[in-house]
Formats: structure tokens, sequence, C-alpha cells
């Protein structure tokens, strides 16, 4: 850019860098929002109860008490939570990829009867809001006697209507070209499916596997709902249940929310870049 | 050699003929999602309907009532109350939430160093469960020991009980829901700038544009169609908003009928009182009120988003 202004260049530069200052300090300002919260939970966790209600605080606790930490884990299973949160995430990841995949490779690339109307329920289904289904969803699960159960948490996400559109705009967009090479090798429907459309869609899959895990993890309305037993919950309705017990112990609160939030921290530092491009993903084709 | 495919079957005009074979795999592949629509949603959907229609309390057995659980939702004054609250809270999170996202996009849609790690920061309160997000906000709002009121009383200035104060407690609701929001919303609209052509910006920089007016008359008419989606996906997901409130704002809070949304009312009155029937009523007014937004949205894009 520089090379074509020669003689502005210096001045430019500094206008530039002045610029770029100013755009810094704003988004340190935002970021400073965005973490502070999360820095204030984890510091008072360590807090004695005493120590969190001094005026004017302290910023770092005088002394790092685990005790937070231990009371909350004494009233909370938190390894069942865990368990719970990662079986719920797993199994409806699972299920959103193997048949969304399949779902959506049928609505973008065969010809078969009444595709329009089967689309049509995809749709309907992403149009309404979820908590229209849920009094029935319920009903259905304790008439099949199976509340407090894993299977009642994943439920709902069995199927993902979502996931079907998603898949199927990306098979949309894959090459014909593809499969008729394929049937002249004498490939069959499932086999260009699995051999070869399935293995193009990884990005798609991942995109979806994050949106799926992200969502599946802040539900919260579901999981009070169907499963009341305490070893049965997921780590966001599990917590919740502390309010009653702590309501005003900032510091076992603030235990308890931290450890809720490890997991997913930790898999969201790990994998940072998926978790942002498969979201970005969701969106723009979504 | 079978011709299986249906890119390999000769067109026959309109009515063409199906591929037995390609029509058995098809529906075999779209079995379980369309069979799990079937009995997950669409069953659901029309026996919301129908409960609506009944009196259900607790174990006890379901009455046909009529349109009356409908009567009961028009003169119910927290209905009204939710009704009001659950538009308002639309109102304070949508179009701030959006124009704050928009603002950190475009700063970090600029060449700017560390931008990954800027965006990595912004998007972290949607990977932390919004029960903890509820729990650690409310400490930050408590009346005395809020590190907010300590701060703003280090100003001089006294800051109110703001879950608690009927005037504050929807607005600082929707602090936190902004608050989680922008960095999803950020995420998706850099997506939608990183997509603009570099070309639009070269012709408007040869034209003299300044910045100000290349980003109304380019940056904004490009990236509509990304604005239009995220509006309409908060304005949605604003609207069935439950759990930061239903946590924050329960029946013993001053602001009850100042914060309370039609979520919340649902959960209560379906899960708590065990009032399927009245609860399913509610949901279908929620959801009406849904698609009438929905609605006013689309019609409106038609004027004011741009497609290439």
């Amino acid at each position: 850019m520089t090379t074509i202004a020669q003689p502005a260049a210096k001045k430019k530069i500094n206008y530039r860098s002045r610029g770029k200052l100013i755009i810094h300090i704003i988004l340190i300002i935002g970021s400073f929002v965005m973490i502070f919260p999360f820095v204030w939970m984890i510091l008072t966790s360590f807090k004695s109860n005493g120590e969190s209600l001094l005026i004017p605080p302290t910023f770092l606790p005088k002394e790092w008490l685990v005790e937070n930490y231990t009371e909350v884990t004494r009233t909370l299973p938190f390894g069942a939570l865990y368990i719970n949160t990662l079986l719920l995430m797993l199994l409806r990841i699972i299920c959103a990829l193997v048949f969304s995949s399949m779902a959506g490779f049928a609505f973008a690339k065969l010809r078969f009867p009444f595709k329009r109307f089967f689309f049509f329920l995809v749709l309907t289904q992403m149009m309404l809001p979820n908590q229209i289904f849920i009094i029935p969803q319920y009903q259905m699960l304790a008439s099949m006697n199976q509340l407090n159960s894993i299977f009642a948490l994943l439920f709902p996400g069995l199927v993902s209507a979502f996931g079907t559109f998603f898949l199927r705009q990306f098979y949309m967009s894959l090459p014909n070209v593809l499969s008729e090479a394929a049937v002249l090798d004498g490939c069959n429907t499932f086999q260009i499916f699995f051999k070869i459309m399935l293995p193009l869609t990884k990005t798609a899959m991942m995109a979806l596997a994050v949106f799926t895990a992200v969502f599946a993890y802040s539900d919260m309305m579901w999981p009070l709902i169907v499963n009341n037993n305490i070893n049965m919950m997921t780590l966001s309705a599990g917590i919740s249940s502390m309010q009653g017990q702590y309501t005003t112990r900032y510091p076992i609160l603030m235990a308890g929310s931290t450890l809720a939030m490890i997991p997913m921290l930790v898999l969201y530092l790990i994998f940072q870049r998926q978790f942002i491009e498969g979201i970005a993903l969701t969106g723009t084709k979504g | 050699m079978t011709v299986s495919a249906k890119t390999a079957a000769p067109r026959l005009g309109r009515r063409e003929r199906y591929d037995p074979k390609v029509v058995t795999a098809a529906f075999i592949l779209i079995a379980p999602t369309i069979i799990g629509l079937l009995v997950l949603n669409i069953y659901p959907f029309f026996d919301t309907i129908r409960r609506s229609l009944y009196k259900t309390q607790g174990l006890g057995p379901e009455v046909y009532v009529g349109l009356k659980n409908f009567e009961k939702l028009f003169t119910d004054d927290m209905i009204g109350h939710a009704t009001i609250n659950t538009l308002l809270y639309m109102v304070l999170t949508v179009p701030v939430g959006v124009l704050l996202s928009l603002i950190f996009a475009s700063l970090l849609n600029s060449k700017i160093r560390g931008r990954d790690i800027y965006r990595g920061i912004y998007f972290l309160p949607m990977v932390v469960a919004p029960a903890a997000v509820a729990m650690v906000w409310r400490w930050i709002y408590n009346a005395e020991n809020g590190i907010l009121n300590i701060a703003l009383g280090a100003l001089g200035i006294r800051g109110p009980s703001w879950l608690a104060d009927p005037n504050t407690a929807l607005i600082a609701c929707a602090i936190i829901g902004i608050w989680s929001a922008v960095g999803y919303d950020l995420v998706l609209i850099l997506a939608g700038l990183q997509s603009i052509s570099k070309s639009y910006y070269e012709a408007a920089e040869i034209d003299g544009a300044s910045g100000i007016q290349t980003f109304f008359h380019i940056t904004i008419p490009m990236v509509s169609p990304t604005l239009f989606f995220v509006i309409l996906m908060r304005a949605m997901s604003s609207l069935k908003q439950f759990d930061t409130i239903y946590l924050l704002i329960n029946t013993r809070n001053p602001a009850y009928k100042n914060a309370t949304v039609l979520m919340t009312l649902f959960y209560r009155e379906a899960f708590e009182k065990f009032n399927k029937g009245y609860g399913s009523a509610i949901v279908l007014y929620t959801f009406v009120i849904i698609a009438i937004f929905t609605a006013i949205q689309f019609i409106s894009e038609k004027k004011l988003v741009h497609y290439d």
C-alpha cells in the first residue's frame, strides 16, 4: 500500500499506527469486560466468606483457600456431572453427525418421491421454537419410564433438523462429476455416499460437532425437566441447584461455577480454531 | 454395470421415472431423521395444541376445557407483564448487542496483531455454562458487596440493588445477555466481513472514499445478509430467553413482576405447578409472538438486505 505513495509514506505510517493504537485500546477494554467476570469468579472461589465481604475488597486472596472446593464437591457429585455432561455432548454429536450426514446427502444428491414434503418437515422443525415440543417429549419419556437417565438427556437431540439442513447445503456444493465417475466404476449409492462424498464434508462435520456440543452444554431447561436426581444431571443444571443451598455464600458458589466451567474451557483452549471456525461456518452456510 | 445414480439416469422430462434402487437407498438414508422428526417434533407440536385445550393438574386426569386456558392467558396479569418484559428484553439486547458485535468485528477485520486472541476472548462466555454465568453476575451485581457497586461507590455513585430493583432488574439481565452473545455474533459477522471481496475496497480507495464512506456504502450493504441472519437469530433467541432470568429472578424477588419473561412462566406453570395445559397455551402464545416478529423481519429483509 505504502509503496504507491512514496513521499507520504512516513506520515501515513504514523497515522496508521496511531489508528491501530486506538483500535488496540478499544479491543483491550472490551477484552477486560469479557474476562473480568471469570477472573473475579476464580479469585473469589479461593477467598474465605469473610474476606469476600470486605469493603474495599481484596483483589488477590490473602490466603488461597481450597475449602470452598472441598465443600462444594461434598454436596455436589461433580464426577457424575462431568461424566453426564460429556456423555450428553458425545452422544448428541454422534447422532447429529451420523443421521444428518445420511439425510443431508440424500436430500442434496438423490432423486426420490415426496422429497419436498420430507424436506418441509425438516424446515418446519427449524422454524418452531424448541419449547413447543418439550411437554409432549417429557410425557413420552415419563410413559417409557426413562426419566432420570442419560437417554432422557439425549432424547430431543436424537436427530438434528439443523444438522440435516446444514450438511445438505454442503453436499449440494459438491460436484456431481464425482458420483458420475463412481457410477461408471460400479459404485452403488451407499458406496458413493460413504467412500466419496462423506470424506469431503469433514470441515462441515467438525463445525456441526462444535455447534452441537456448545448448545448441548449450555442447555439448562431440558436437563432440569427430565432429570431431578442430582446424580443424573448435567453441569449446567446441576450447579443451578447450589443457589438454593448456598444462597449468599459466594465463594462456594464461585468454586462450583469454576469447576463447572473448567471442562469446556479446556476443550475450548485446545480446539479454539475449530470452535470459532466451526461456529462461523454454521452461520455462513446455515 | 448398474445405472443407479440419478445423474446417470436419462432425462425423461418433467415426470421422470425414479430409479427404484436410488429411491430405496434414499429412504433408508432419510429414515432415521424423518422418523425422529415425526416422533420428536411433528407429533409433539400437535400434541401441544391438543393439550392447550385441556386442564391437567399434576397426576390427575385431563379435563377438556375448550379455550379456557387461552381466556385465562389474556386475563392473567403475569402473562401481560411477561409479554412486555420479553419484548423489552428483545429491544434492550438485540440492537445494542448486534451493534457492538458489528463494531468489534469491524475493528478485528483490520490487519491487527493478536486478532485471534481477541476473538478467542470475546467468544469465551459461549463456552461457559449459563448457570455459572448467572451466578458470577449475581455476585458482581450484589447490592452491598458486589464489585460493580463498590466500583461505582468509589466514583461517588450509589449503585442500585441491580437484580432486585424493579427499575434495573431487566436491564441488568439484558446486560448479561449482551455480554454473553457478543462473541458469538462477532464471529459470524467477522466471517461475513472477511468474505467481502477486496476489489470493492480498492475501487473505493481509488475513488478517494473516506473510511466512514467506505464503511456505510460498501461494508454495511455487503455484510447485510449476515447482519440480517444475526439479527433474526438473536431476536428469536431473545424472545425465548430462559436460563439467566430463571436463575436470577425468582418468585420472591421484589422485581419479579418487572423481569420475568414468557419462557420462565412457561417453565414454572408446566414443570413447577404441573399445569401442562396452561403451559401449552403459554408456549403456543409465545410461538405466535415469535412468528409475528419473524414475519416482520422477513418483510423488511426484502427492502434492507442486499444480495449479489
